[in-house]
């Protein structure tokens, strides 16, 4: 039965040839719909499952669309070449793929009889029962652990970090392999002590060797105001090079490999 | 496996020292050589070809001024100003004088010239009234051809102005016997010829020019030793002295005899380069395999002790600096078509050896440090990939692409030699294969390959199918329907196919007459001394002494013909929003949309030569008024509406360059439009044509020849360049673009395909940035594509540029199959580059 090939969802954005996420060269699904309100989040328009418009450039661009399972994998496949030449493959971003995760599972689980490697980036925020079932599917988990303080984590994203926390000992058990990723953003977590906290509770999780630090930057802003929002990150500056350099030896020095973006 | 040393060598000082030195002078013409061939050919009126030209040889030999320069490991000039350039009267002068006045002060490609040389050029030129292969190629040609080649439809502009070059000669050859061994070979045919043997005429004079010519360039290189020793002798400095006292050994002792080192060879292969390009002007005089032939002087020195690693790389370097050194003037139109003073001296790196082996060794490493030392347009730097190449030299050639000098060009072996193979070359050959100017791939030393034999811009033939055949009033092409008979697609196309038929036929008449031209008048002994097998056979290459013989005319404006055809069928066709004739008004007023100020030149031009014909004065007030009308394109606004509204349905069609296989399937058809007639003719050296789909930087000049067309492009604009998709209409990523590029058939056009890419530098970055990178264009090969070229500068990089080029005197980027300084190209072309759709890796 190939009854997973006609489950639709609802993706934004399908970008070929991303090299700076996850492994090789990519394809990154963005599906449509988050659970979270992050105040920095670069992809406002991702945020509300609800198909909306947005200016870009002086026009009304629609956002959203329904596609099926089927639809999105030829467009996947189309670069099978540049996925066996770089070890690259399929990545579910969004939004948030587990807010639709029926679809994230048909997907992925099709991928995967393609022979097509497969990448999440996630915030981990659902129940767990409906990540155990991706797990089998998914060859990279990037999951963002973006601050172990609990009510700071809620006062910027909006929902508290414990479902968030207690999925990535989890996940860290099944997945076949899981990265951690900060964001790292002035004002809420950019401080040494901050992201050696992350740091610390990544190099509990088992199986995990790799923590990738990645800097705020403002090419969100001009989405806001397409959409007719304020945008609550004001005119904060990106960290500057020095200051990355100085957290990712915090994160190293809790035995993590560490990267600076992707 | 063998050891190979990849480290990378610092650049010395001296190697600075002579790039600022180089680029301490303005392009300025010089009448010596014009003035020494012009002298001795009026002393040999009368004698066979073949020896007039190995004479005027000698003379050129004997007489060009010797310059060695300081700080020079390696010597030889043809010019006494820094990248100065001779003439070359006997091809044609006449487009020369007339730009006397206007030649410093173009847009592509200024020269200065004193009134002193433009007055001795003067003198000279009359000489050579009705003399010139120029003259002769248009005297051979179909008035039909003619016809065409004044009606833009395609132009022989390059061979019939210049000499032919497009060649690697046998440098391998020279490095091992030296031009006495050469002369011996010669000498041993001639003696084998009986006089009364039926050739007997042409291949005993043309053995003896052969023998004449090899002892010509032993004396040019012995001057230099003079020279050398003389400077020596009155140097203060210890080093220098030294220097020189070697310079004047390693003379007096190569190209005469083979080289037995590092640096002999250096030198014998650069008097090879330079007096190739200073016997004829024929331009892309390709030194191929350097990695290869040079390796086992460089492997010997290395483990004798005789040079250090650092000594070759510098010797390398000189090498690199001196390729810089060499200059071509060309008539207006070609300067735009070639810009960039580029004299597309393709070397390539990597690849198999005859034996299919990998053939990578610490020349190829050294070779591509030598482009990142130097920062120099020259040599056109290419590399050779195939299922074997180390990732080593991938990332190491990724690192030269990164700088964003556009080096090096990326060739797909496994897709050229099965291509080469098809067309006659023995495997060996095939596996041995080299590039010639921009991406034209041959056999080195063998082959005579007449690579850049025309531009054919392919949006000319579609334009005549609007017109059933009729350009301004006249008939150019045939009849192919009134567009009322043209009620299908296949009619529509196939109309289209055989406007490109009868083109395809004028060009291979107008090529044809130009070969025969220089047959008749510019046999090259010299030349043909350096490629087999034109002493075997006792005839020159341009009489089709190679072994491998071809034409190859390349093609342009795939794209544009791909979205054309698509958009065609879609709104005529298929859901008939709009019909052939409402098409055809809206391309004829450009779609309702403005002209640019040079299309309105251009147009106003035409408009008062119409004027001035019927016997009317128009004063300036009026051509202004004119000028204004036309850029303005007025038209009744309900009809300009019209226009527009179809400009604009046009424009959200789906287009060639985003993997999609319903439009692209169409770029595949149009690409054998061009390529499948091609390789049906014949040349009169005894080889056949084959097709090349590249513009070089002609996409610019010829777009301004063409008016909109069926895919939106809009009057005068440029033309898509090689086989890449049209300028931003590639939305889809680098991935998509390529795939769809990749649907072409690429094997088909055996004389080279040309794919352009603009990264923005963000998308190189870091390890994933390189990995990425190199992935792409393995992937793009494993697909059969033939050809890949970056430029990897930003946008905002290159409009600064334009605006304080002071401040980027040495920024060189991509152009079509070469690099080129930027700041020294036509506005138009500078734009055409930043416009191509830029990659940035996400």
């Amino acid at each position: 039965m190939l009854d997973y090939l006609n489950v639709s969802g609802r993706i934004f954005d399908i970008q070929k040839f991303s090299v700076h996420d996850g492994p090789g060269i990519r394809t990154i699904v963005f599906l449509k719909g988050c659970a979270l309100r992050c105040k920095w989040c670069c992809n406002p328009e991702s945020q509300k499952f609800e198909i909306q418009t947005m200016l870009q450039g002086g026009k009304e661009e629609t956002i959203g669309r329904d596609v099926t399972v089927a639809e999105v994998l030829s467009i996947v496949k189309q670069d099978m070449p540049y996925y066996r030449r770089s070890g690259g493959g399929m990545t579910l971003s969004g939004g948030e793929m587990l807010c639709q995760h029926e679809f994230a599972y048909a997907l992925l689980r099709s991928a995967k009889e393609s022979y097509i490697n497969t990448a999440v980036e996630t915030t981990g925020f659902a129940s767990y029962d409906k990540i155990e079932k991706l797990l089998p599917y998914i060859d990279t988990v990037l999951m963002d652990i973006k601050h172990t303080d609990s009510a700071k984590h809620k006062l910027f994203t909006t929902q508290p970090n414990e479902l968030i926390l207690e999925n990535a000992v989890k996940i860290a058990e099944n997945a076949n392999k899981l990265i951690i990723r900060v964001p790292v953003i002035p004002t809420f977590n950019d401080t040494e002590a901050e992201i050696a906290g992350i740091a610390k509770f990544a190099s509990g999780l088992k199986n995990v060797e790799e923590i990738n630090l990645l800097p705020y930057h403002r090419f969100g802003k001009d989405k806001y105001d397409g959409l007719d929002r304020e945008y609550l990150m004001g005119d904060i500056p990106s960290p500057t090079d020095e200051h990355m350099q100085k957290l990712k030896a915090v994160a190293e020095s809790y035995g993590l490999k560490c990267k600076i973006g992707g | 496996m063998k050891n190979v040393y990849t480290a990378e060598i610092p650049k010395s000082v001296r190697i600075q020292k002579l790039i600022d030195d180089l680029y301490s002078g303005t392009p300025t013409i010089e009448s010596t050589r014009a003035e020494i061939i012009t002298e001795s050919f009026k002393s040999t009126e009368g004698m066979p070809i073949y020896l007039r030209k190995s004479r005027a040889f000698r003379a050129i030999a004997e007489k060009l001024p010797v310059v060695i320069r300081d700080d020079e490991l390696i010597v030889g000039c043809n010019s006494v100003a820094r990248r100065g350039c001779q003439t070359f009267p006997e091809f044609s002068n006449k487009w020369l004088e007339e730009e006397f006045d206007t030649i410093a002060t173009r847009s592509a490609d200024a020269f200065y010239i004193s009134e002193e040389t433009a007055a001795k050029l003067k003198e000279v030129h009359k000489y050579w009234q009705g003399r010139t292969t120029s003259e002769l190629a248009t005297s051979y040609m179909a008035p039909e051809a003619l016809n065409a080649i004044n009606h833009n439809i395609f132009t022989v502009g390059n061979y019939f102005y210049n000499g032919i070059g497009h060649v690697s000669v046998d440098y391998d050859k020279v490095l091992k016997i030296g031009f006495n061994g050469i002369y011996e070979y010669a000498k041993a045919e001639r003696d084998k010829c009986n006089i009364y043997d039926s050739d007997y005429a042409k291949r005993f004079n043309f053995l003896t020019s052969v023998m004449e010519s090899c002892e010509s360039a032993v004396i040019f290189a012995r001057r230099y030793s003079a020279a050398a020793k003389e400077l020596a002798d009155n140097c203060k400095d210890a080093k220098r002295r030294e220097e020189l006292l070697t310079i004047a050994d390693i003379c007096n002792k190569v190209p005469a005899s083979g080289a037995k080192s590092f640096h002999e060879a250096c030198q014998s292969f650069w008097f090879v380069q330079l007096l190739i390009q200073t016997e004829s002007s024929g331009h892309s005089i390709s030194p191929g395999r350097f990695d290869q032939y040079m390796y086992p002087y460089y492997i010997k020195d290395i483990e004798s002790g005789r040079i250090t690693r650092e000594q070759a790389q510098e010797l390398v370097d000189c090498v690199w600096v001196k390729l810089n050194s060499l200059n071509k003037v060309r008539d207006a139109l070609s300067a735009e078509g070639f810009a960039g003073y580029s004299m597309f001296q393709n070397l390539i790196v990597g690849g198999q050896d005859i034996e299919g082996k990998d053939a990578t060794n610490d020349l190829s490493y050294m070779c591509i440090s030598a482009s990142m030392h130097v920062n120099l347009p020259q040599p056109s730097l290419s590399m050779r990939v195939w299922n074997g190449t180390p990732h080593e030299l991938m990332v190491k050639a990724a690192e030269l692409t990164k700088t964003g000098i556009g080096l090096p060009a990326y060739y797909n072996d496994e897709i050229i030699i099965p291509a080469l193979l098809s067309r006659g070359l023995s495997l060996e050959d095939a596996r041995d294969y080299c590039i010639i100017g921009c991406v034209e791939p041959q056999k080195g030393g063998r082959t005579d390959g007449w690579h850049d034999a025309a531009f054919f811009n392919m949006c000319r033939p579609l334009e005549l199918v609007f017109s059933n055949g009729v350009d301004k009033g006249v008939r150019v092409g045939p009849k192919t329907g009134e567009l009322a008979e043209l009620d299908t697609y296949d009619k529509f196309f196939d109309a289209y196919k055989k406007q490109m038929d009868y083109a395809i036929k004028l060009m291979v008449n107008a090529d044809n007459a130009v070969d025969a031209a220089h047959m008749e008048r510019c046999p090259l002994p010299f030349l043909s001394s350096m490629l087999d097998d034109c002493i075997g056979k006792g005839k020159s290459a341009q009489e089709g002494g190679a072994v491998y013989n071809f034409t190859g005319p390349q093609g342009f404006g795939i794209a544009n013909v791909a979205d054309a055809m698509y958009a065609i069928n879609e709104l005529v066709y298929k859901t008939k929003t709009v019909t052939l004739e409402q098409y055809a008004d809206a391309l004829k007023n450009n779609f309702g949309m403005p002209y640019s100020d040079a299309y309105a030149e251009k147009l106003t031009v035409e408009v008062v030569k119409e004027i001035t014909a019927e016997g009317y004065n128009v004063s300036e007030a009026q051509i202004a008024e004119i000028f204004i009308q036309i850029m303005e394109n007025n038209i009744e606004a309900g009809k300009k509406s019209e226009y527009q509204a179809l400009y604009e349905r046009i424009k959200a069609l789906p287009k060639f360059g985003n993997d999609m296989d319903e439009v692209d399937i169409f770029g595949r058809e149009a690409a054998y439009a061009y390529t499948k007639p091609v390789e049906k003719y014949e040349n009169p050296r005894g080889g056949r044509y084959h097709a090349g789909l590249y513009p070089v930087s002609a996409n610019v000049p010829l777009g301004l020849q063409t008016g909109a067309t069926p895919d939106g492009r809009l009057a005068g604009t440029p033309i898509a360049d090689g086989v890449s998709p049209a300028a931003g209409s590639d939305v889809n990523g680098p991935t998509a673009a390529a795939n769809s590029v990749a649907k072409l058939d690429h094997g088909i056009a055996s004389n080279g395909t040309l794919f352009n890419m603009k990264f923005h530098p963000s998308a190189l970055k870091g390890a994933s940035g390189i990995e990425g990178f190199i992935s792409l264009i393995r992937a793009f090969f494993d697909q059969k594509g033939m050809h890949m070229q970056f430029n990897v500068v930003s946008r905002e990089t290159l409009r600064d540029a334009q605006l304080h080029p002071e401040n980027y005197k040495n920024l060189v980027v991509r152009v079509a199959g070469y690099s080129a300084l930027f700041t020294t190209l036509s506005k138009s072309l500078q734009d055409d580059i930043i416009n191509r759709t830029e990659q940035g890796g996400f």
